[in-house]
């Protein structure tokens, strides 16, 4: 039940991008279309449950039995610098043409301050344990992908919509996620 | 380029908020009022600058090819630098910023500038880009934060404009998104009418 009131709340009462503000440059960078939104999503929900689960690993065996917990901002998003890496190795071997389609968002997932903020959540705010960060990380990186292929969905309709002059392009997205925020704030009633 | 022109192009032309949308989420995660996003930008431009210096002066040591990781350890430093002071200086802005200080070193902003400037140029000219572009960047949380919170809790800067408490879904989270759209499109308007 724990676990299940866990996944629920981060894919949809507290969702990273929506509740959160967290990893929102992917957000608006890669949403305009729904096949290359789809793989970025993919490979953050890798990326950010393998990170949560190595930097959980860290903190507690390296850096609270050393006394070190001030270097947790940079031994972290080295961590994460060196697995995004990996990641990007094994895609331009494995898809090339998602490697072409997710451009230069990939070695920006590194700068995605979710995967680093979801680490820090899992392990200094919430305090969990190494199971419960695992599920987290991973409803956590769901509720980003969720929400970013939903966002894409909108926007390519939006291509088609008559809009005003000056909210063209970017204006309008962001009213979009506004809206998109506020439909999702319907769910914090189920926690 | 002139120094001048280096150090005003962060506010208008080259706004990292309003025109090159970097740095989105401490953006719509702090601004919940003035003050908070008027502290978080100031952090992020101390940050920027100091990164910018020491970037300016290590670029010829820094093999390319690790760059980046390089960079990114420089940026942690600083941050690690300011959590510390923040912590035990301003314990108020520390724990309504909360997660949003050590995520500072995944702003794109800041990395963003070590790459495109700083690693290019000399270290004065990286102090006014940073200097520019980190106030720029408090200017755009400041207007955020104030807009958010005139219209959320009716006031400014803990100062009451009207009486009541306003609509509070421009505090939450969809009233970031949407002010921040109508902002983006005001400045867009501006830039187009100076244009012509």
């Amino acid at each position: 039940m724990e676990y299940i009131l866990i996944i629920i709340s981060a894919i949809f009462v507290n969702n990273v991008v929506l509740s959160r503000f967290l990893g929102l440059c992917p957000f608006f960078g890669v949403s305009k279309q729904v096949e290359t939104a789809a793989g970025m999503g993919g490979a953050v929900v890798f990326v950010m449950t393998v990170a949560t689960i190595v930097t959980y690993l860290l903190q507690k065996y390296i850096l609270i039995s050393f006394n070190i917990e001030y270097m947790q901002t940079i031994t972290f998003i080295l961590v994460i610098a060196a697995l995004v890496q990996l990641v990007e190795i094994i895609l331009k071997k494995v898809s090339p043409s998602l490697y072409q389609a997710l451009g230069i968002f990939l070695p920006l997932i590194t700068t995605n301050c979710a995967v680093l903020g979801v680490a820090i959540i899992a392990v200094q705010t919430e305090g969990y344990d190494l199971i419960k960060s695992t599920v987290f990380a991973i409803a956590s990186a769901i509720g980003f992908a969720l929400s970013l292929v939903i966002f894409a969905g909108l926007r390519e309709q939006l291509e088609l919509a008559d809009v005003p002059e000056g909210m063209k392009g970017v204006p309008i997205a962001f009213i979009t996620a506004g809206l998109l925020a506020l439909a999702f704030m319907g769910f914090s009633g189920i926690a | 380029m002139n120094k001048l022109k280096i150090f005003t192009k962060g506010f208008f032309s080259e706004n990292a908020v309003f025109v090159m949308l970097l740095g989105l989420c401490p953006t719509l995660g702090t601004t919940t009022s003035a003050i908070n996003g008027l502290g978080m930008g100031l952090a992020t431009t101390f940050v920027l600058v100091m990164s910018n210096i020491v970037v300016s002066l290590v670029k010829k040591q820094i093999p390319d090819k690790v760059r980046i990781p390089a960079f990114i350890v420089i940026i942690a430093s600083f941050v690690t630098i300011v959590e510390l002071t923040m912590q035990a200086y301003i314990p108020d802005l520390y724990d309504v910023l909360g997660l949003f200080i050590p995520l500072i070193v995944v702003n794109c902003l800041i990395l963003g500038r070590a790459e495109a400037f700083a690693s290019k140029n000399n270290i004065i000219n990286s102090v006014l880009d940073g200097l520019g572009m980190g106030l720029g960047f408090s200017m755009a949380l400041t207007m955020l934060g104030a807009v958010r919170e005139i219209l959320g809790s009716g006031s400014v800067f803990n100062i009451k404009i009207y009486e009541g408490d306003g609509a509070l879904v421009f505090v939450l989270a969809p009233g970031a998104f949407i002010v921040l759209g109508y902002l983006i499109a005001f400045v867009n308007r501006l830039q187009k009418r100076k244009n012509i």
